[in-house]
């Protein structure tokens, strides 16, 4: 005689389901996004440093190895910002009386506003 | 020509009998207007009468048909056999629950967890009745009603991974349950279900996975009410620590 | 009491998240594609690199952009470890992920302070 029986759960869950995989992707793209802003404080320390360091850490990101990195980061940074816009509704409840504004304003507001911003870095960066 | 038929894979454990579960396929008629619960209360009445499992209203109300249905947490009276034929059914009690019997879970963790929240209107001091009802505009009124919509068929707990790996997790239902107390203008029990909320294995163990709301058939949305009783409590948080004089 | 301070860092990771999805996109392509592949023309030679962030303001962004994502990354990643079945010290697991964060975050300010 055994009592209730408990299913177990395997540490490969997340690998079960779609659903639960794009979450687990999801998750980890936070860490090429921290890579990134790692390699991006390297970068402001040897600018700080003098022109020489500068230069060969720009050498350095030329790599193909680091070019390609920053490819795949691309891509997560991508994937979190599609993510993080479709979830901000759920946060964020606005109301205009018993009528709860859609998701897909709230959203779009998002996106509006990730496409101001990046064309306003793109040319405060690139203008020069 | 012969009827066509469909297969319904359904697990079965008897406690005093089975060291380990096991799945028991069974043939029978296939109808195009029958839901899964249709099928397994055929299995019960013509081919085995020692299937349990529960049900009742057979309508999407009642909460209780809750199955793992070829994976996904449904309730087995909404789930169409046309949905799956010609391919076999599996049929699993509700995940995340222990198995009492078949497809039978226990409930008592849900029901436990459901007191916690204290989920009813608390008043500091409560009117007399004399005093009459009290009253709501339909804006109060539509503030908390899509989270007064659940039936407690705890397939919120089956979609969620946070609950499989850490029993202890407050789970959907009921913190999207005291949110609709929480949002109700009536109600004046916040605090109080707060300890509960924001204590080790409240909201904060919840990582959006946002299964729980694709597995509602209430469409309660669970996953929202937790970001929303997330972002309200962070915001309470920075008043009591910015503003320690700003009462409570 | 560990659970009362889950807020705070709930915010970080909430500020945080908030400003990858804006502005890592942009910020990878520029400063790990457009320099690396040699698209940028004058834009990143030394002394014009050296001229734009040596302003007040696009040091603040840097720090932003740098010590707010380190936070969302702690925080996922804490949860995530405890998703792949991390069950016990689970207390170190947040005091590491938050901690190297804090970390990142001072030597941020380090480098930033110093143009």
């Amino acid at each position: 005689m055994t009592g209730p029986y408990r299913r177990p759960v395997p540490s490969t869950w997340w690998l079960h389901n779609r659903a639960y995989f794009l979450f687990m992707l999801r998750e980890l793209t936070s860490v090429f996004i921290a890579a990134y802003v790692i390699l991006l404080l390297i970068l402001l320390y040897r600018l700080n440093a003098g022109r020489d360091a500068y230069e060969s850490y720009l050498r350095f990101l030329g790599a193909p190895g680091m070019v390609i990195f920053h490819v795949i980061a691309l891509a997560a940074a991508l994937f979190h910002t599609v993510t993080w816009f479709n979830l901000t509704p759920k946060v964020l409840v606005v109301r205009v009386g018993a009528r709860r504004v859609p998701a897909p304003i709230i959203a779009g507001v998002n996106y509006a506003a990730w496409v101001v911003l990046s064309a306003l870095v793109a040319w405060i960066v690139l203008r020069g | 020509m012969t009827d066509p038929t469909i297969t319904l894979e359904i697990f079965r454990y008897h406690p005093e009998q089975d060291e380990t579960p096991s799945f028991r396929r069974y043939e029978i008629p296939y109808r195009e207007d029958w839901v899964v619960l249709d099928a397994i209360n055929y299995i019960k009445d013509h081919i085995d009468g020692t299937l349990a499992y529960r049900w009742s209203c057979r309508m999407g109300v009642c909460g209780s048909c809750g199955m793992m249905i070829n994976g996904t947490p449904r309730l087995s009276c909404a789930a169409f056999l046309r949905e799956y034929y010609p391919n076999p059914v599996r049929v699993e009690p509700l995940a995340n629950f222990p198995v009492e019997r078949d497809l039978v879970i226990a409930l008592d963790d849900f029901m436990h967890k459901l007191r916690e929240v204290n989920p009813w209107l608390i008043r500091a001091q409560e009117r007399p009745l004399s005093d009459g009802e009290y009253r709501q505009t339909p804006d109060e009124v539509a503030a908390y009603k899509q989270y007064s919509m659940c039936i407690n068929c705890m397939l919120c707990y089956a979609a969620c991974p946070v609950y499989a790996l850490e029993p202890r997790f407050l789970g959907p239902a009921a913190i999207a349950l005291a949110q609709r107390y929480n949002l109700d203008s009536r109600d004046q029990g916040r605090s109080q279900r707060q300890a509960v909320l924001s204590s080790e294995d409240g909201i904060w163990d919840c990582t959006l996975v946002g299964e729980c709301t694709v597995a509602c058939p209430e469409h309660v949305d669970p996953a929202g009410a937790i970001q929303r009783a997330k972002l309200a409590s962070t915001i309470n948080w920075y008043k009591r620590v910015l503003m320690p004089w700003g009462g409570r | 009491m560990a659970g009362t301070r889950e807020p705070f860092w709930w915010s970080l990771f909430a500020a945080g998240g908030a400003v990858a999805a804006l502005l890592a996109p942009v910020q990878i392509a520029l400063t790990g594609i457009v320099v690396a592949r040699g698209w940028a023309g004058q834009s990143f030679t030394y002394d014009r690199a050296l001229a734009l962030v040596s302003h007040p303001l696009s040091r603040l962004y840097l720090f932003v952009l740098i010590s707010l994502p380190l936070f969302h990354w702690a925080h996922r990643f804490r949860f995530t470890l405890i998703d792949l079945g991390f069950k016990w010290g689970r207390a170190l697991v947040a005091g590491v992920c938050y901690g190297a964060a804090v970390a990142g975050t001072i030597l941020a300010a380090l480098v930033l302070i110093r143009f």
